[in-house]
This record gives structure tokens, sequence and C-alpha cells, in this order.
């Protein structure tokens, strides 16, 4: 099989209360292929709880030429920082 | 052999899953794409977890010194009971697809009714594959769906392989006289039952599919007795070779 199928890429949820995280990418000719390629891929070991698939073409990446002006702030702003704040243990993933 | 209808009956559901699951392993590496590879071997692997159960419960049964292996890998082709059907070789995917498809219907009405077995095991173990199986069907009538309403190739072979594999259906309904008893009992499940539901649910996904129910009248059987299609001896000497020549090897 040629295959000319579009690339997907892959977001899963590991468990409920958690984000979904990218996990990769893969082909598929729908979205409905998609996400049963994704479960097949995966998280056939109980890797997930939930996925969202997304065409990779819908997806707009911000270009390496403009790392300098979008990734590399002047570092004396401290103040930019929440660092100021005492975190109670009892809060997590933070 | 002691419990030997039981175990039979066993042999019957539990023979469908190792040889389709071994069928499904030699795409290993070999499935059309990488993700349709994975899903295929996934579900082999499902299927030879399915039997694992199966066989580890007909092995206490014989109240012998016996193990899930020796009922795997050291039985000859007469008495494996498993269906024609599920022993058709990976001709193309369009022909895998197919085989699947025709047996998922099947095999998840088998576990639905399975599962109100009054023996408690059986009950277990069809509770617990009908999440897989769920998926399978699922997997394949999409599939069925993709090829048949695909391009005029696709439609073409999948339709080809519709049509030869219709002839292996009626097999899946047939009781053994040895079943009787385990049927009565409330142990087995009557298949005869699930004819209607299952040719209903098949032809609903063919006409989605845009295919033509074949109007054949004439059915191979055979499976279920011992009496077995010309590729069974091939996938035999393939899943049985390490145990016959080196005796009792572990890994």
């Amino acid at each position: 099989m040629k295959n000319n199928w579009p690339l997907w890429e892959v977001f899963v949820r590991s468990k409920n209360g958690l984000e979904h995280r990218h996990f990769g990418s893969l082909h598929a000719a729908d979205a409905e292929m998609a996400l049963e390629n994704a479960r097949d891929v995966y998280t056939r070991r109980n890797e997930g709880v939930s996925i969202w698939v997304v065409e990779s073409k819908h997806i707009t990446a911000s270009n390496p030429d403009d790392n300098g002006e979008f990734f590399e702030p002047a570092q004396d702003k401290v103040y930019r920082h929440p660092t100021f704040y005492d975190l109670p243990d009892e809060v997590k993933h933070m | 052999m002691k419990n030997d209808n039981l175990i039979q009956y066993i042999f019957s559901i539990a023979d469908n899953a190792l040889i389709l699951g071994q069928r499904l392993s030699e795409l290993c590496g070999h499935g059309p794409s990488l993700e349709t590879d994975i899903a295929m071997t996934n579900m082999a692997l499902d299927l030879l977890g399915q039997t694992r159960s199966y066989f580890q419960y007909a092995a206490k049964l014989t109240g012998e010194d016996k193990t899930e292996d020796d009922l795997a890998y050291l039985r000859t082709e007469r008495q494996y009971r498993n269906v024609l059907l599920v022993e058709q070789p990976n001709v193309h995917f369009g022909y895998i697809i197919t085989r699947q498809f025709l047996f998922d219907a099947f095999h998840l009405l088998l576990l639905q009714k399975l599962q109100n077995s009054t023996d408690e095991t059986l009950s277990a173990i069809a509770k617990k594959s009908i999440k897989e199986v769920s998926y399978h069907f699922r997997f394949s009538s999409d599939w069925m769906k993709r090829l048949g309403d695909g391009t005029e190739e696709s439609h073409a072979k999948v339709q080809e392989a519709v049509n030869n594999l219709w002839t292996y259906t009626d097999e899946l309904f047939h009781n053994l006289d040895s079943d009787n008893e385990i049927i009565t009992q409330g142990v087995g499940v009557d298949l005869s039952e699930l004819k209607d539901s299952y040719y209903e649910k098949v032809k609903e996904v063919l006409t989605d599919a845009t295919l033509v129910i074949p109007e054949t009248k004439y059915f191979q059987k055979g499976g279920k007795k011992g009496i077995h299609t010309e590729h069974m001896g091939y996938l035999l000497a393939d899943l049985q070779y390490m145990q016959r020549t080196y005796p009792n090897m572990k890994w």
C-alpha cells in the first residue's frame, strides 16, 4: 500500500485530571481512522483515558528563525516570574 | 478424560482464537502500513490472551498434569476444533479484513451470550474479552466500509474476498452432538440462535460498504469436527515447530 495518507498529531490524556499531552504522530486517511490508529499505536498498554487527534497541517508552528524574538526576552525582569509565592505542599502539578 | 465434553466445548471456542491469533501474528512486520501492522498484531495478542485463559481452565479440568502449552502445541490437526474460516490464509489485506470481520461479528454475539454461562470461569472470560472483541468488530467493520466504498480496486478485491469466505460462515452456527449436554446445562451457547442476528449485522455493514451479499447456498464445514482445509497443516507446522523439535523446551 502506498502510504499517501495525511499526517496526524496525537494527544493523549494519561489519567483524569491531567492535560492531554503530545504523544507522537501517525498516518491515517481520516479522523476516525486516526483515532483508531492512535488507540492501537499509543494506548494499547493502558497509557490513556482520552485521545485527541488533529491533522498536522492545522498546526501553526513558530519559525525557528524567529527564536530570538520569541523565546529570548531579557533576563533582568524577575518580577515576571511568580517566584515570590509560597506554595502549600498539598498543591500538586504546579 | 474427565470432563471431556466441557473440555471439547472449550476447545471449540478457544481454538478459533488461537488459530486466528496465529494467522494475524504472521503479519507482524508485514502489515501494509505501520499503523495497520500494529493494529493487526494487537488483535493477535488480544486473541492469544483469551486463548490462554480458556486453555488454563481446560488444562485444569483434565485433572492430569497438563498445561496450557500442551493444549496449544501438542495436539494433532484432527484435535483442533476451530472453524474453517479462521485458518484461511492471509491472501491480501482486504482478505484479512474480511476474514476478521466475518469472525468478529460472530465472536461478539457469542461472547454476549457466553457471559451468562452458568460456568463461572467461562462467564468471567467472556466478560473480560467482550471489550477487546467489540473493538475488533469496530475496526474490521470500519475497514470493510473503507475498502468496499473505496477505490475500484479495493472494492473488487474485498468483494472477491467476501464471495470466497462467505462459504465458511454457516459453520459458525453448527452445534455438535457432543455439545448438546453442555448447552442444556446452560454452560454453553446454542449457536443456532445467533444466526439471524449475525447475518442481519453482517449484511448491514456490507450494504454500507456498497458490497453485494453473496447468494451462496452451499457452505463448507468440517473444522469443528477436526476436518480442516489444506492450509491448517502448514499453520500448525509453524505453530508447533519448536515444541515438536525441542520437546519441553522453555523460554
